[in-house]
């Protein structure tokens, strides 16, 4: 359960830190090296939540016999 | 108490979710998904102590399993509906909501259909 919570946290790291670097990387002129920085953040943390979301479903699968 | 864990745990969820909505709304939205599925995560040992209580109410009064079965399966149902089309109307896509909130409900309407069926075979038994 410790892991679910902390997974906020790390998602929020995650965008505050590839914003951060999307700014700067614009600033100095490189659009395409952005783009990719921002791609790569959203496929980590989408890795991340979709571990947590079957997590979800199976949990609710066992708990209600959703078979 | 475990309620004040989980309320700080929401206004702090809130907070990041606002601050990334403006640069990174698909990352907000992720932060929403996982914060609902923490939650739930974190409530899960007092759901099931529910439900082993209605399991038990229910073997007292000699139900048949068959209802109560069914009845968890639409809570179940019911719930990963809302979850799901929360999440999208959540990022202003109403229209996939509601078509989620719609498959919903035929799946809900699809498992009540043997208990209509047995109500309707009593009624039956009754009118001679």
């Amino acid at each position: 359960m410790r892991m679910d919570v902390d997974m906020i946290f790390k998602i929020a790291a995650v965008g505050i830190l590839v914003s951060v670097l999307n700014q700067v990387l614009i600033r100095s002129g490189r659009e395409e090296q952005a783009m990719m920085t921002t791609l790569t953040g959203l496929v980590i943390v989408l890795f991340m939540v979709i571990q947590l979301i079957d997590k979800l479903f199976t949990t609710v699968k066992t708990l209600f016999q959703l078979y | 108490m475990e309620i004040f864990q989980i309320v700080g745990l929401a206004l702090v969820a809130t907070i990041f979710s606002v601050l990334l909505r403006n640069d990174k709304p698909e990352l907000a939205i992720q932060i929403g998904i996982v914060t609902g599925a923490a939650i739930f995560l974190l409530m899960i040992f007092k759901i099931s102590a529910v439900v082993t209580l209605l399991q038990e109410i229910a073997k007292k009064v000699n139900l048949d399993t068959v209802y109560l079965t069914t009845v968890l399966k639409i809570i179940g149902i019911a719930y990963i509906t809302t979850f799901g089309a929360e999440v999208c109307r959540d990022a202003g896509e109403s229209a996939i909501a509601a078509k989620v909130e719609f498959a919903g409900k035929i799946m809900i309407m699809v498992l009540t259909v043997p208990i209509l069926m047995a109500v309707l075979d009593i009624m039956l038994g009754i009118i001679p």
